[in-house]
C-alpha cells in the first residue's frame, strides 16, 4: 500500500488554464434562482386570473404603464454603455450613464408608486381585496422591491465613482451588477406581459 | 503529459495555534470564512440537531408503542411530527451535507478556498439562525394551545390549516421564517458551491477529471435553485396570507388549498435528491477505494446524476394522487415517476460492477456502503410500488409511505453519512475512527434499522393512517408497532456509540497520516487536518486520480486518457 504525502504538481507548469470569472457564475446562479422565485409568483397571477370573488376587475382599474417602462428598459441600455465605457476606461461616461440609469430606474419606481395610489386610494383595491389584488400587488411588488435593491446598489456605484473611486480593473465587477439590472428589466417584460397585456 | 513530482511545504502556521485561550478559539470560529471551519461546524450544528429530532423520534414512538397510550397528548404529539420532519430535512440533512460539500470541495479540485468565503459564512449562520427560531418557538410563540407552543400543522404544512383562523398565534410564523431563513441559506451555499466548482479548479482539473462528488454536489447546487426557490416564494405568500391578509390560500375567498400542495411539492420532491444525490456522492468515492478499482462507468455516473437533477423536476405531483387531478394528470406523473428509476438503477449496476472483481477490504465505511446499496434498492422498489396511481390511492398517508421515505432517508442517506464520517474522520481530525465501536455501530444500527423500518410497511399495508397520536387494540397493529419502536431503541444505542465513537477517537485514536485508505484524490495529499491554506503549491493534475499518478508513475491513469 503506497500512501501520499505530497502534491501532485506540473514539472513544466505551464498548460493554458483559464476559467469563467467567479462573480458572473455567481450572479447568473443567483439569476437563475431568482428567477424560480419570480415563475411561482407568475404561475399564482395567471391561475388566479379571472377567478376573483369580487371586484374591481384587472379591465376597469388598470391603465398600460408605458411611460415607466419605456424609462425601465432604456436604463438597461445606459447600464450598458456605463460597462462599455469603464471597459475603455472613459469614466466621465461611464459615471454618466449611472447616473442615467439611477434616474430612469427611479422615473420606473416613482411611476409604480403613483399607479399603486391611484389604485389603493381612488380605486380602493388592496391586497385584501380580491385574488387580483393579492396577486398584483405580490408580483409588482416583488418586482418593485428588486428594482429597489438594483437602485442601493447603482447608486452605491455612482457614489464611488463620483468620489473617484472606480477605475479600469472594476469593468468585470460592474458587469455583474449590470446582469442583475438586465435581468429585473427582463423579468418586468414578463410581468408587463403577464398582468397588463394577458390579464386584461 | 510531463511527469509529477511531489512537493512538501514549511509550514509555520501549527505554532501559533498552541496554548491560546479559549475565547480567542471561539472567536476565531466564529469569524472565520475557512471553507473547513464553515463545514465543521454545518457538521457540528446538524449533528446536535439530529440528536434532538432523533429524541422527538423516540418519543413517538414510544407513544405508538401499544395501543390507547397517553404517554402524550394528541396536541404534543402533532408538535413532535412537525418539528422532527422539518428538522430532520432542513436542519439535518440540508446542512450536514453542505458541511461535507463545503470541506471535501475546494480540496477535491485543488482550490484554496470557496468562491466567497463571506457569503459561505453568511449561509451558515443564517441557516444556524433558521434552526435556533423553529427551537425558539417552543418559548417564544403562542400557539392554539396556551402560550408556549411549538409549530404543528405538519412537515408539508397544508392550506387551510395554515390560515391565520385554524392556526392561531405564532408558532406557524415561527415554522414559516425558520424555513424562510434556512432557504436563503441554502440558496447561497448552492451558488458558492457551483461558482466554486466552474471557476476554481486547479490546472488541468477539467470538468471531464472532476471526482463524482464534485459533479454530483453541482447536480445539487443546481437543484437547489430551481426547487429552494419555489418554497421561499410560497411562504412568502404564506406570510402575506397571515400578516397582510391576502388570499393565496384562502379557499373562502377563491383561493387554492391545491396550489400551496403544488407549491410545496415541486421543492418537496426535489429536495429528496438534494439530501440523496450527495449521498450516492460518497458512495462514488468510497466504493472505488475500498474495492481498489476506479468507477466503473464515469460518463454514465455523470450522465446519470445530471439525467435524475432534470427528471426531479417532473414528479412532484406523485404525492398529490389522492387529490385527484384527474386522469391526464396521474399518467403523466406516474411515467415520469417511473422514467426516473432508469438513472438511477444506472448508478446502482455501476456501483456493482466497480465492486465485482475488485480486491474489497471490509472496513467500516465499505460496510456501510454495501448496506446502502441494498436498502436503497429496496427503498427504490417500494417507490416504484407508490408511483402506480391505484396503489398509491390506496397506501396513500398510511405508513407504508412513511416506511417508504425513511427506508431513502436512513437506510440509504442517514447509512452514507455514516459511511462518510467512518471515511474522511482521518482527514479532518488527524486520527482514524476506531474499527470495532464502528463495527458495533453498524450492525446494531443495521439491525435496529430493519427491525423498525421492515416491519413499519405491515401496519401501513393494514391501514394505519399517518400522523395519528394513537390507536385502537384489536386492529393488529399493535405488535408490529412494538416492534418498529424496539427497532427504534436499538437505533438509538449505535446512534449513541456513533457519537461516543467521534469523541473518543479525537483524543485517543490512532494517528492517521496524509493517506490512510490509499486513495486518489487530492484531498489525501494535504496533512491531516489539512491546513488553513489547503494545498502549499497549486497542484495539477492530469487524470480522473491524480494521486494514483503520484504513486505509480510507471502506469499513470493520463496514459489512458
Amino acid at each position: 500500500m503506497k500512501t501520499a504525502n505530497a502534491i501532485p504538481i506540473d514539472e513544466l507548469g505551464e498548460t493554458p488554464w483559464t476559467l469563467p470569472y467567479r462573480g458572473t457564475v455567481g450572479m447568473a446562479c443567483l439569476i437563475v434562482a431568482e428567477a424560480a422565485i419570480f415563475t411561482i409568483f407568475v404561475v399564482a397571477y395567471v391561475f388566479y386570473i379571472g377567478k376573483s370573488l369580487s371586484g374591481p376587475t384587472p379591465a376597469q382599474v388598470l391603465e398600460l404603464p408605458i411611460f415607466g417602462t419605456v424609462c425601465l428598459l432604456s436604463s438597461s441600455i445606459t447600464v450598458h454603455f456605463a460597462v462599455s465605457s469603464l471597459r475603455k476606461g472613459n469614466l466621465r461616461l461611464c459615471t454618466a450613464n449611472l447616473a442615467g440609469t439611477v434616474l430612469l430606474g427611479s422615473i420606473f419606481l416613482a411611476s409604480t408608486a403613483r399607479e399603486w395610489y391611484h389604485l389603493i386610494h381612488d380605486e380602493g383595491l388592496t391586497i385584501q381585496t380580491n385574488l387580483f389584488g393579492t396577486t398584483y400587488y405580490s408580483l409588482v411588488g416583488l418586482h418593485a422591491t428588486h428594482v429597489v435593491v438594483g437602485l442601493i446598489m447603482l447608486s452605491l456605484v455612482l457614489g464611488f465613482a463620483l468620489a473617484g473611486r472606480v477605475n479600469r480593473e472594476h469593468a468585470e465587477k460592474l458587469e455583474v451588477l449590470s446582469l442583475y439590472w438586465h435581468f429585473v428589466d427582463a423579468v418586468w417584460v414578463v410581468v408587463f406581459m403577464v398582468v397588463y397585456v394577458l390579464g386584461r | 503529459m510531463s511527469t509529477t513530482y511531489g512537493v512538501e511545504a514549511i509550514d509555520e502556521t501549527l505554532a501559533i495555534h498552541a496554548g491560546r485561550p479559549p475565547l480567542s478559539v471561539v472567536y476565531e470560529w466564529i469569524t472565520t470564512v475557512d471553507h473547513k471551519k464553515i463545514g465543521l461546524m454545518y457538521i457540528g450544528y446538524a449533528l446536535i440537531f439530529l440528536l434532538v429530532a432523533g429524541v422527538e423520534a423516540l418519543l413517538m414512538r414510544i407513544q405508538l408503542a401499544v395501543p390507547n397510550n397517553h404517554f402524550v397528548s394528541p396536541q404534543v404529539f402533532n408538535q413532535l411530527f412537525t418539528m422532527h420532519g422539518t428538522t430532520m430535512v432542513f436542519f439535518v440533512g440540508m446542512p450536514i451535507l453542505f458541511g461535507f460539500g463545503n470541506y471535501l470541495v475546494p480540496l477535491m479540485i485543488g482550490a484554496r478556498d470557496m468562491a466567497f468565503p463571506r457569503l459561505n459564512a453568511f449561509s451558515f449562520w443564517i441557516s444556524a439562525f433558521g434552526g435556533f427560531l423553529l427551537y425558539f418557538s417552543y418559548v417564544g410563540a403562542s400557539g392554539l394551545y396556551a402560550a408556549g407552543s411549538a409549530p404543528d400543522v405538519g412537515w408539508f404544512a397544508y392550506a387551510p390549516l395554515t390560515a391565520k383562523i385554524f392556526s392561531p398565534g405564532h408558532s406557524t410564523d415561527y415554522w414559516t421564517l425558520a424555513i424562510f431563513l434556512s432557504g436563503i441559506g441554502s440558496i447561497g451555499t448552492a451558488l458558492n458551491f457551483v461558482a466554486t466548482i466552474v471557476s476554481m479548479r486547479c490546472k488541468g482539473m477539467k470538468m471531464s477529471r472532476m471526482p463524482l462528488l464534485v459533479w454530483l454536489y453541482l447536480v445539487t447546487a443546481s437543484l437547489v435553485f430551481v426547487a429552494v426557490s419555489p418554497l421561499t416564494a410560497a411562504q412568502i405568500m404564506l406570510t402575506l396570507d397571515r400578516y397582510l391578509g391576502s388570499h393565496f390560500f384562502d379557499t373562502q375567498a377563491g383561493g387554492s388549498a391545491v396550489l400551496w400542495m403544488h407549491f410545496f411539492w415541486i421543492f418537496g420532491h426535489p429536495e429528496v435528491y438534494i439530501l440523496v444525490l450527495p449521498a450516492f456522492a460518497f458512495a462514488n468515492e468510497i466504493i472505488p477505494v475500498f474495492s481498489r478499482k476506479a468507477i466503473f462507468g464515469y460518463p454514465a455516473m455523470v450522465a446519470a446524476s445530471v439525467g435524475i437533477g432534470f427528471i426531479s423536476l417532473s414528479v412532484w405531483a406523485h404525492h398529490m394522487f389522492t387529490v385527484g387531478l384527474g386522469a391526464t394528470a396521474n399518467t403523466f406523473f406516474v411515467f415520469a415517476t417511473m422514467v426516473i428509476s432508469v438513472p438511477t438503477g444506472i448508478k446502482i449496476f455501476n456501483w456493482l460492477a466497480t465492486i465485482w472483481g475488485g480486491k474489497i477490504i471490509f472496513a467500516t465505511p465499505m460496510m456501510f456502503s454495501v448496506a446502502f446499496l441494498f436498502q436503497f434498492l429496496i427503498a427504490g422498489l417500494t417507490g416504484i410500488m407508490l408511483s402506480v396511481a391505484p396503489f398509491d390511492w390506496q397506501l396513500g398517508n398510511s405508513y407504508f409511505v412513511v416506511a417508504h421515505f425513511h427506508y431513502v432517508l436512513v437506510g440509504a442517506i442517514l447509512f452514507m453519512l455514516f459511511a462518510a464520517f467512518y471515511y474522511w474522520y482521518p482527514k479532518i481530525t488527524g486520527r482514524m475512527m476506531s474499527e470495532t465501536l464502528g463495527k458495533w455501530h453498524f450492525w446494531l444500527f443495521l439491525i435496529g434499522f430493519h427491525l423498525t423500518f421492515d416491519f413499519m410497511h405491515v401496519p401501513g399495508l393494514l391501514g394505519m393512517p399517518r400522523r395519528i397520536y394513537t390507536y385502537e387494540a384489536g386492529r393488529e397493529w399493535g405488535g408490529w408497532n412494538m416492534i418498529v419502536s424496539i427497532g427504534a431503541a436499538v437505533q438509538a444505542i449505535g446512534l449513541l456509540l456513533f457519537v461516543y465513537n467521534l469523541v473518543h477517537s479525537y483524543f485517543k485514536g490512532k494517528v492517521a497520516g496524509h493517506d490512510p485508505w490509499d486513495a486518489w484524490t487530492l484531498e489525501w495529499s494535504t496533512p491531516s487536518p489539512p491546513p488553513a491554506y489547503n494545498f502549499a503549491v497549486e497542484p495539477t493534475v492530469n487524470s480522473r486520480r491524480p494521486l494514483w499518478d503520484l504513486k505509480h508513475p510507471d502506469d499513470p491513469d493520463s496514459d489512458y486518457e
